[in-house]
């Protein structure tokens, strides 16, 4: 494989693809398992496909549109959770199958090849172009510097919202801004792994590190950590067995994850266990 | 202790509603600077709501709050919040230190805030007046509920606010514990005004200076003995007072118990 990376232009594109996914995943993957926004950031993810379809329709870049439209349901989202009028799952649920259905609808409605939607859908980290690139670049940066910059103010925002909000913090901006942070790392993530498998990846590195270390800042890094242990493992999947890199990268990720968690499951009862007989004196 | 009566909370006919529920109905309530005044009613009987409002965390319906001669939201450095612990996240990964630092947050939103020398010294300062310097690297996740309750108080007063909320301050706390949050809020009471929130009628009667009893609307807003009347009008049923055997003055002998002057 490393000869390849440093003979093709798209395993290249393929590598930075996984650096920058697993640098954005890291970070925001803590912050949704944290704020319990993982429902909320897969019904953005999906939405996005309708803004891929009308790419195809109209003749602009399907990434393009996949960012209007998950930054657009993302802001719609956080209007409903707070104006209230419906209930944020049911709006969800909605925009989930709505989004999916407009992809649907507007590549049928242009006439003539059917384009390739399964790398949208499962993602293909192989075929990643240049302008894809320096869109992720882009979005990774402004995702880091948003997260770093605010940090202490994120910090209060995520563990205790309303104490944020009495002592002034301006939590209806960090609210939007959060949410479209999502849609920005979900449009990364979408060359990856696709729309559909992005749930995996945002959660399963985060949730791993979660067992590892219990500071925020730690977990974001050891999350950042993970994600790209897992992509990379995809990768080599994906090339070695000619797999869809999305699925790869999910496969290596939730089968880790589970691993982790059993052996970690056991050892903490071994552990307690140990400590219990030890305090009553055997 | 603070002797001038100025008026830090006015209410004036408040009320909320959620939907068709009426959570408070017409509240005149004023807070003058130097109280401690305990809210106390049954659930569901508005006194979250009521706090709430006071904080600008629940959109009023009719009436006018404000704190410190100006609306609500105007003043929040002034006021310091302590939320019921239930509605604290116990699982998020962050240490007690770091908890009561949050408090010392400058609300504005700006670049690369880094947490000044004197802020730490300040949250530490903080942490060794409610007496948990020992736990202050623990993870919260690690507390018992007395200890978080005091941390939580500790991050309110990192604000340095000259209003401190409470709500349920004493709710899931063992007996000791509480005991210790109430002398603690004694003692900040001659330096702040304090405005709590509780259903334990008893524990909280023998600590306030003045009462309010609350169920929708406003029952009795007065000195800490209550008569039988208004519990029976605050509860809809009589409740028995002396149930946990101590002395309290929660009740008055009947023979002296003919005005009912209470009532607002």
């Amino acid at each position: 494989m490393i000869s390849a990376i440093l003979e093709y232009q798209f395993m290249r594109h393929a590598m930075i693809t996984c650096l920058l996914s697993g640098i954005t995943c890291g970070i925001i993957g803590v912050i949704i398992i944290e704020k319990k926004l993982i429902m909320m950031s897969g019904g953005i993810a999906h939405t996005a496909f309708g803004g891929v379809g009308l790419g195809y329709l109209l003749g602009f870049e399907p990434i393009i549109g996949a960012f209007i439209f998950s930054v657009l349901s993302s802001l719609g989202i956080g209007f409903v959770k707070r104006r209230g009028g419906a209930r944020t799952d049911v709006i969800i649920g909605l925009l989930w199958s709505f989004g999916m259905a407009c992809g649907v609808f507007f590549i049928g409605l242009k006439k003539g090849l059917t384009p390739d939607i399964g790398s949208y859908l499962f993602g293909n980290i192989l075929s990643v172009l240049k302008t894809d690139i320096y869109l992720m670049i882009a979005l990774t940066i402004l995702v880091v510097f948003a997260v770093t910059a605010l940090y202490s103010h994120w910090k209060s925002y995520l563990f205790d919202q309303e104490f944020a909000t009495v002592s002034g913090i301006n939590t209806t901006f960090l609210e939007y801004f959060l949410l479209v942070l999502i849609a920005m790392t979900v449009v990364v993530l979408i060359r990856s792994v696709g729309i559909i498998l992005v749930m995996a990846l945002l959660t399963a590195p985060a949730a791993t590190a979660s067992l590892f270390t219990k500071k925020l800042k730690s977990r974001i890094l050891v999350a950042i950590f993970f994600s790209l242990i897992f992509s990379f493992i995809g990768l080599w999947l994906s090339y070695s067995f000619d797999i869809a890199s999305g699925a790869s990268i999910v496969f290596v990720s939730a089968v880790t994850y589970m691993v982790i968690l059993v052996i970690n499951t056991y050892l903490k009862k071994r552990r307690e266990i140990f400590r219990g007989r030890k305090n009553v004196g055997y | 202790m603070v002797k001038n009566s100025e008026t830090i909370v006015s209410i004036k006919n408040l009320s909320v509603y959620y939907e068709q529920i009426t959570a408070l109905y017409r509240v005149n309530l004023e807070v003058k600077s130097g109280e401690y005044l305990g809210i106390i009613g049954p659930n569901g009987g508005g006194k979250s709501t009521l706090l709430k409002a006071i904080l600008g965390l629940v959109p009023t319906s009719e009436g006018d709050i404000s704190i410190f001669g100006s609306t609500v939201g105007k003043s929040r450095e002034l006021t310091g919040y302590v939320p019921q612990i239930t509605f604290v996240d116990k699982r998020f990964p962050i240490t007690l230190f770091e908890v009561v630092l949050s408090g010392c947050l400058a609300p504005k939103l700006s670049f690369f805030t880094a947490h000044k020398k004197q802020d730490k010294q300040y949250a530490h300062m903080l942490i060794e007046k409610v007496g948990l310097t020992a736990l202050a690297d623990r993870q919260i996740s690690q507390l018992s509920s007395g200890e978080f309750q005091r941390m939580l108080i500790a991050r309110a007063l990192a604000g340095k606010p000259k209003l401190l909320l409470l709500d349920e301050p004493t709710a899931s706390v063992d007996a000791a514990s509480r005991d210790s949050i109430f002398m603690l809020l004694e003692e900040l009471n001659r330096e702040m005004t304090i405005i709590l929130v509780t259903h334990d009628l008893l524990a909280v009667s023998s600590q306030v200076k003045t009462l309010a009893c609350l169920n929708k609307k406003l029952i009795y807003h007065g000195g800490p003995e209550i008569d039988e009347n208004i519990v029976n009008n605050l509860y809809g049923c009589p409740v028995d007072l002396i149930a946990h055997g101590v002395p309290h003055r929660v009740l008055k002998e009947h023979s002296s118990n003919n005005d009912e002057g209470g009532f607002e």
